[in-house]
């Protein structure tokens, strides 16, 4: 199908672009890839007067690091993400999300700020923002603001962005030589939406893992992080960490596919992300008949 | 404001005008914001080797090259076109740039109906291209075409012809 009128803009600084957010108030919608909002717009699913496209404004793309924080600009392409240097020294999960997202001619285009502004709960970059603990930096007409990913994403497609705010960029802690992770994801096709994907990051010990943080994606109206299941993997108990989910997760009603059979898909992966987090065999097997 | 200042539209507008290089001209012309590229390409350049087929971004008929990169002309507005340098399936096949994938498509037999052919062949160029005489292997082309559906051949002959290309390209750059 064909988009419905609106009109567009193509602001050449951040400011200008917030103004006529400001201006147009709930109107008006940023167009950063466009590899959602414009499906959305083919598909007659909304139909904004104003698309205020960031793709013009200098400096919102880009990748550095300083002070032990990697920042990466909101439209920095999946793809240049996923193979940037930087990313791949320092960032290993977010190269190895990278072949996750879509396809190629999809991951050219579309960006990571707009990717985590969309919130779609089975996407990869969110997920890897809960396991990585980034920050979303975002900014509105008076003023920048800094949220933990913890505390922005709120539900289905919902964040903690305000009206006219814009995300500009996402930072990364580094982590430490310690550090270990793990990306596994589930899904019909390749390039296909996850059926269960799980983002997981921790520190490897001579006592086993800490600080275990396991981002689940495809599982429930937001990305997940899974506490208690992160308990168990620290105590060692990969089994116990299988079971723990059915009290963290909550899988949807979805026609194509039970959620026992969902809930089940995220033991395996987690057996298998817990396995080479451990460096041991995975643990595919599950604890409980579902 | 200087006369040589870029000339920047900036202005709020349901039709801008667009300048860009396509297939290796300068082109100019006005556009609709809601027009996506893929019509813009077809509608005034006559382009109807951009396929249509889903326009929302699955199926993959509709691919062209914007500054190198495969990109869905469904999933970008023709008014962003602006400043960049387009290739279409037209473009690639008559500089000559992947008469050797093309050739290899026919003997190969990777086509019936031909519909997903352009963006199977512009997603090939970009892929042949970044291998720069590496071969990728079978799992790596059908990663990389896995966006774009083909509903005949059941992409066996694709994946063949794609990958007897870069085996070609590679024993090329060897004996140079």
């Amino acid at each position: 199908m064909k988009a419905p009128d609106f009109a567009y803009a193509r602001p050449a600084s951040l400011d200008e672009a917030l103004a006529l957010l400001a201006a147009h108030g709930g109107d008006a919608v940023p167009l950063a890839g466009g590899q959602s909002l414009i499906t959305t717009l083919n598909m007659r699913l909304a139909a904004p007067a104003l698309l205020v496209d960031l793709n013009a404004i200098p400096g919102l793309a880009g990748i550095s690091e300083a002070d032990g924080v990697v920042r990466i600009g909101a439209m920095t392409r999946h793809r240049d993400v996923g193979t940037d240097p930087l990313v791949r020294e320092r960032l290993p999960l977010l190269a190895a999300a990278l072949p996750h997202i879509a396809h190629p001619a999809i991951r050219n285009r579309g960006t990571i700020g707009g990717s985590v502004a969309l919130a779609d709960p089975a996407t990869e970059w969110p997920a890897c923002c809960l396991a990585g603990e980034a920050t979303i930096v975002v900014r509105g007409p008076q003023a920048e603001r800094r949220i933990a990913a913890e505390n922005f994403f709120l539900g289905l497609y919902t964040t903690a962005l305000e009206p006219g705010e814009i995300v500009t960029a996402v930072e990364f802690p580094v982590p430490g030589p310690d550090a270990v992770w793990g990306f596994e994801e589930l899904s019909r096709r390749h390039g296909d939406y996850a059926l269960a994907g799980l983002a997981a990051t921790a520190r490897r010990g001579a006592g086993g893992l800490t600080g275990v943080r396991l981002a689940f994606f495809g599982l429930a109206d937001r990305p997940v992080l899974a506490r208690a299941a992160a308990a168990a993997i620290e105590a060692g108990d990969v089994k116990g960490a299988q079971g723990a989910l059915s009290g963290e997760l909550d899988p949807p009603e979805d026609p194509a596919l039970r959620p026992a059979t969902r809930l089940h898909l995220a033991r395996v992966i987690l057996g298998r992300v817990a396995g080479r987090m451990l460096d041991k065999p995975a643990q595919d097997g599950v604890p409980h008949a579902v | 404001m200087p006369s040589d200042a870029p000339d920047r539209d900036t202005a709020v507008a349901r039709e801008h005008a667009v300048s860009f290089t396509l297939n290796g001209e300068r082109v100019r012309c006005q556009v609709p914001a809601r027009t996506h590229l893929g019509d813009l390409l077809r509608g005034t350049f006559g382009l109807t080797g951009v396929h249509l087929g889903c326009e929302h971004g699955v199926c993959g008929a509709c691919t062209v090259l914007v500054d190198g990169r495969a990109v869905r002309a469904c999933l970008m507005l023709g008014v962003q076109a602006e400043g960049a340098t387009i290739e279409t399936v037209e473009g690639l096949s008559e500089s000559g740039r992947i008469r050797d994938l093309q050739d290899a498509f026919h003997a190969r037999n990777a086509l019936q109906c031909g519909y997903c052919t352009p963006g199977m062949l512009v997603t090939a160029a970009e892929l042949l291209a970044e291998c720069a005489g590496e071969i990728p292997s079978r799992e790596a082309i059908r990663a990389a075409i896995s966006g774009n559906y083909c509903r005949c051949t059941g992409y066996h002959a694709i994946v063949d012809a794609i990958a007897t290309t870069a085996e070609a390209r590679a024993a090329r750059e060897t004996a140079e």
